[in-house]
């Protein structure tokens, strides 16, 4: 019961964010609640069924370019066009899935890393069709949605707010579900589970296809929301940026990841007022999360004060 | 220019690549087999070593022979230091657990990244090379420079190798890369071995580094492919083999110098990276094989 009230007040504190913020502010926390989707997705990925990936910019970057090319070259409308990016990153996901969990551990984090970085050439190399780099901005026309211009603040926050809703209330069912408890149960003891008469290939790839799921979703509303795609969002920063919300947050926690990527987003435009190297502070937090807090602030707080948080 | 002398062309860039990535895989090969620690900052020592280069010829008067000397011994001892300094401070508090430690390296990674250009600025700077003189081939003349790297190169491995197989400390390395826990019960200090290697590793990178410099200039961003390919070249010749690293730089050095003289360094770039997503996948015993 609390679970539920919790995560609801949280959306509704965020539903009522767009009267007290400033149109720049909005933005931003729209722009922070696509990329938790993303991190969502992660978190489904590393923080539940304990699959550490370097590789999931290549889901951003599937669910944008899904999206983002029908509009370009066909002028698809939102609707469509975000429905192809979620099919392109579940699908990208499950291709990466059967190839890669063959592997386990480091070797899985080095293949996914592998076929990420493939991926963020292949966009370079077809820089005609794609962009390259600079990208493309998406046509107006593509970024409507049943008559709402989503170019435009309002509509653009609640779009983003919608997706995010979703989004967290499907993860907090899936977890819930016995075949979230499945995903812990790979990532605490796969061999056991083994014996028990789970089959880890499919949990795993269930899992994976589920998390780029939510990485499609995100890429694709990114592109749709700020009309902007681009190969710079294949590369390993974007693989990493989920992780590090994760961490932050608290890996295996259903709003760590939101907590993290708006923590991160605070701490990097405080940081930018006293100085430019922002690469430092991500780096620094990578390196004392991992040493000193590897939990996240809510699996710490999970652990000492709040069993019940799920 | 015939075909012919084109390829060999391509053929000599590609030695010259392979010989820069057999020193820098070397040290990666060395960090993964001995401390299973896989660096994802190996990249950023090899920039550090190149960074380091320019700032120490700068420094140094007298004849770019001498600064250049000067670089190729100071560059990587800084270099090991701070690694030295990372592995102490970062690494053994993780108890080099796999994981853990490829997102410290990553943050390691961002850390000297965003250090070199804060210092160093976003600009690449060229260093003299130490000598100039060309040899004439019938078709085109070549670097003097590029061959000497070939050289040292050759030269630097060939030691790395005395040193693994007819020292002492060579074989306490090699006994804590077979089992750390027996080691340790014959009273080697496991710590210290870890803290040297992962110096070792990133002082050859470094001198990969300062070896490169001359070709093709300083820049804070440059760790970028040598990590990649170190990556592809360590996995492809198997854990911890100094024989395997050597062949595959081989291949993979001449390769690329092929495939990106006569297509685009992109398409090169993207059949390496697949291939070694592929070994891993369907051999992985040529690295991961034991349980990791």
């Amino acid at each position: 019961m609390r679970v539920w009230a919790l995560h609801l007040t949280l959306l509704a504190v965020l539903f009522s964010a767009q009267f007290w913020l400033s149109p720049y502010h909005a933005t931003n926390l729209a722009r922070i609640m696509v990329l938790a989707v993303f991190a969502m997705g992660y978190n489904l990925a590393f923080g539940y069924t304990g699959l550490l990936s370097l590789g999931h910019a290549l889901l951003l970057a599937a669910g944008m370019y899904a999206a983002g090319l029908p509009a370009q070259l066909w002028g698809w409308n939102a609707g469509p066009t975000f429905i192809a990016g979620v099919a392109g990153g579940a699908l990208v996901a499950a291709a990466l899935g059967l190839l890669a969990l063959r592997t386990a551990g480091v070797s899985f984090m080095i293949v996914t890393l592998m076929f990420a970085q493939a991926g963020y050439l292949t966009l370079l190399y077809f820089a005609p069709v794609t962009g390259g780099d600079d990208g493309f901005a998406i046509a107006a026309s593509s970024r409507t949605l049943m008559g709402f211009d989503l170019s435009t603040d309002t509509p653009r926050f609640l779009a983003a707010l919608t997706i995010f809703a979703a989004g967290l209330l499907a993860s907090l069912i899936l977890v819930r579900s016995p075949f979230g408890r499945t995903m812990v149960a790979m990532r605490e003891n796969e061999e056991r589970s083994r014996m028990l008469g789970y089959n880890p290939f499919s949990v795993k790839l269930t899992a994976l296809t589920i998390s780029g799921l939510y990485a499609g979703a995100a890429g694709a509303a990114y592109a749709i929301l700020f009309g902007y795609v681009g190969a710079s969002f294949a590369t390993i920063q974007y693989s990493i940026l989920p992780m590090l919300y994760v961490l932050l947050g608290g890996a295996g926690t259903t709003l760590g990841p939101f907590l993290g990527a708006l923590l991160m987003f605070a701490l990097i435009e405080a940081a930018t007022r006293i100085t430019t190297a922002h690469q430092f502070i991500v780096g620094a937090a990578l390196v004392v999360l991992i040493l000193f807090a590897p939990k996240g602030i809510l699996g710490t707080i999970r652990e000492r004060w709040a069993r019940w948080l799920p | 220019m015939a075909f012919g002398p084109f390829l060999l062309l391509a053929l000599m860039e590609g030695l010259v690549t392979a010989a820069v990535l057999a020193l820098a895989a070397a040290g990666l090969s060395l960090v993964f087999g001995v401390m299973r620690v896989v660096n994802v900052a190996h990249g950023e020592f090899y920039m550090l070593g190149a960074v380091l280069a320019w700032a120490i010829t700068t420094m140094v008067p007298g004849p770019p022979a001498l600064a250049f000397l000067a670089a190729a011994v100071i560059a990587p001892l800084v270099v090991a230091a701070l690694a030295a300094a990372a592995d102490g401070l970062i690494l053994k508090r993780l108890n080099y657990d796999p994981e853990a430690t490829i997102v410290a390296t990553i943050g390691l990674l961002y850390i000297i990244q965003q250090a070199a250009l804060s210092l160093y600025g976003p600009n690449a700077y060229p260093v003299t090379a130490p000598f100039e003189w060309r040899i004439q081939f019938p078709w085109f003349g070549y670097s003097g420079y590029k061959l000497f790297v070939v050289l040292a190169a050759g030269i630097v491995l060939l030691a790395l190798w005395l040193f693994m197989t007819r020292t002492k400390a060579g074989l306490i390395m090699r006994a804590t890369q077979v089992d750390r826990i027996t080691a340790q019960t014959f009273g080697v200090n496991v710590d210290r071995v870890y803290m040297g290697t992962f110096a070792l590793g990133a002082g050859l990178a470094a001198l990969a580094g300062v070896l490169v410099v001359p070709i093709s200039q300083a820049q804070y961003l440059m760790g970028h492919d040598p990590l990649l390919l170190s990556f592809i070249v360590v996995i492809i010749g198997g854990l911890g083999s100094l024989r395997g690293t050597l062949i595959a730089a081989l291949v993979i050095g001449l390769s690329d110098g092929v495939i990106s003289m006569f297509f685009t360094p992109t398409l090169a770039k993207i059949l390496a990276t697949l291939l070694v997503a592929m070994v891993l996948v369907f051999r992985p015993q040529g690295l991961f094989g034991a349980k990791v």
